[in-house]
């Protein structure tokens, strides 16, 4: 019986990985005509990027509502958190720069982009060095690239600080798990430990047992923690309210990021036999080595970029389609306010169909990347086989 | 804009990706999975001792059966035994108290057979005295007549008689 769910739960994902990548394909057509929109509207409107960025939150009555602004300002990534109307939480801009020293100060300064401060502005949501003097209006402001150049950004963005969100209710659901452990022993669980343990005992035993086999312990609080993170992460970015909805695991950075993590621990664990497999796979005639190591070594590389894009593009892809239900509300209540209503009925059941749909995916994801992780940690600490 | 490799946010992620591995691993995981595998481990060593007792139970009921068994067949020997003596000693007294009825008896006869012979040779004793006693008479009355002798005789006869009865 257990078997026969863990058959239908690898099924699922199988499936689930087609659909998005299915859905992928549909995003970059979304974000290719958000781009063509984007474009456009600026030419027609002959106004900044900045300036339609700042009026498309939500408020259409001022200018023409623009979907892929609004799908792009809610999966990307801000210096700045957008609350509601134009009221948006201004969060810390720390920059470095190996000129000027580090500069710490608030995103209000920037004005939602539209005024330079401290010798600095925002440029296409980035943050760029300027010569101009603090207020000046950023079309007056020219671009210092050589300055930009030395501008290391470490700011607590909105993807940050929704991460930091996430680590924060990560450290108290697992803290207080394992205080309870600490103080009730063998006992049966409780309360949030009585939540957390199954799970716990899915990646152990049926991700890092059955990948890594008898060394899997040192990979534990690994795997535990990629997998809870992900999973938290995932789960924040489907509330639409702050502090959460963050788009953190839907962001490629922070995949990069975790992905990086699994590699660097592939390379420092991979054994004799591993890498052996790699650059002269035994057995093989010399000839086809020539074709197959390049192959194999570029799989190394593969594999973490595999598991970085999967991830975001599950992600956001859901994002992106959640958002679309909701924009096409707006998109026909221009058209006629009774229309846009009519459509907001389906948008609404399509949003929380996909919501559901989300919610698997977001187990599904934090299981697959934990089980690959797991996988290649296992294929490299693999001791050789006797025969 | 979508796929932006930011330095910020990847710096970020990487340290606070590290701290809470590393809080976690120590605080949380640690003693969680401890937990886990001590209890998986109790568990298992309460269901072996299960096992043990419950083999342990099998054993000593084989055991206690086999005393069982053996107690009765002893028993069964020992009554057979008893009974065996009993009805030895009841022959045996049986027999002895026959001997001795049959010595008794034989006794009584050898004492009758000595009564009797001693009743025969008194009274053949007491014959010939009177044999003599009446020769004796008929000797002294031998002067008389022959009536006086016949008197005599009869009157000796009638004493013999008399004093026999």
């Amino acid at each position: 019986m257990k078997a026969l769910i863990r058959a239908t739960f690898l099924v699922f994902s199988v499936l689930f990985a087609g659909v998005a990548m299915a859905q992928h394909e549909g995003h970059d057509h979304a974000t290719d005509s958000a781009h063509a929109t984007t474009s456009s509207d600026a030419q027609l409107a002959a106004e900044d990027v900045n300036e339609v960025h700042a009026t498309t939150h939500g408020d259409e009555g001022h200018a023409k509502f623009n979907p892929g602004e609004m799908i792009m300002g809610h999966v990307t990534d801000e210096h700045g958190w957008h609350l509601w109307g134009h009221t948006s939480l201004p969060l810390p801009i720390i920059i470095y720069n190996t000129e000027r020293g580090l500069s710490v100060f608030s995103s209000a300064h920037f004005d939602h982009g539209h005024k330079t401060y401290g010798g600095y502005m925002l440029h296409e949501g980035k943050v760029v060095a300027t010569t101009a003097a603090d207020g000046t209006d950023v079309h007056a402001a020219t671009i210092d690239e050589a300055l930009t150049a030395a501008t290391w950004d470490v700011s607590i963005t909105k993807n940050v600080l929704g991460m930091l969100v996430s680590i924060v209710l990560m450290l108290v659901i697992f803290m207080s798990a394992s205080t309870h452990y600490r103080t009730n022993g063998v006992g049966a669980p409780k309360g949030v430990a009585r939540f957390v343990e199954p799970i716990i005992l899915f990646v152990r035993d049926d991700v890092a047992k059955a990948n890594i086999g008898p060394h899997y312990a040192r990979f534990m609080p690994f795997l535990l923690t990629v997998f809870f993170f992900i999973l938290i992460n995932n789960l924040m970015g489907l509330i639409p309210i702050f502090p959460f909805g963050a788009n953190v695991s839907g962001s490629i950075s922070v995949t990069f990021a975790l992905a990086a993590i699994t590699f660097i621990l592939t390379l420092i664990h991979g054994n004799r036999h591993y890498w052996g497999h790699i650059l002269a796979m035994p057995g093989v005639p010399k000839p086809v080595l020539l074709i197959l190591t390049p192959v194999e070594i570029l799989g190394v590389f593969l594999r973490p970029s595999i598991l970085m894009i999967r991830l975001f593009a599950n992600i956001t892809a859901g994002h992106i389609i959640v958002l679309s239900f909701f924009a096409l509300i707006f998109i026909f209540g221009e058209i006629n306010a009774g229309l846009g209503w009519g459509v907001s009925i389906f948008s609404l059941l399509f949003t929380v169909f996909m919501t559901m749909l989300e919610l698997l995916v977001a187990f599904i994801q934090a299981f697959v990347f934990t089980f690959l992780s797991a996988m290649y940690l296992g294929s490299a600490i693999e001791e050789p086989h006797h025969h | 804009m979508l796929i932006q490799f930011s330095f910020g946010l990847i710096f970020w992620m990487t340290v606070s990706f590290l701290a809470v591995l590393f809080i976690l691993k120590k605080f949380a995981w640690k003693p969680i999975l401890d937990t886990l595998t001590e209890r998986e481990k109790g568990i298992e060593d309460a269901l072996s001792e299960a096992r043990k007792a419950r083999e342990e139970m099998a054993a000593l009921n084989t055991k206690n059966e086999e005393l069982m068994r053996s107690a009765r067949e002893e028993r069964e020997v020992l009554l057979k035994e008893a009974r065996d003596i009993r009805d030895r000693e009841i022959a045996q007294a049986k027999e002895k108290a026959k001997a001795e009825a049959d010595a008794l008896l034989a006794r009584a006869r050898t004492d009758i057979q000595n009564e009797k012979n001693a009743a025969l040779t008194e009274m053949k004793n007491q014959v010939a005295e009177l044999s003599i006693l009446v020769a004796e008479h008929i000797l002294r009355e031998k002067l008389g007549d022959a009536a006086a002798q016949r008197a005599l005789v009869d009157k000796v006869l009638t004493e013999a008689d008399l004093r026999k009865s």
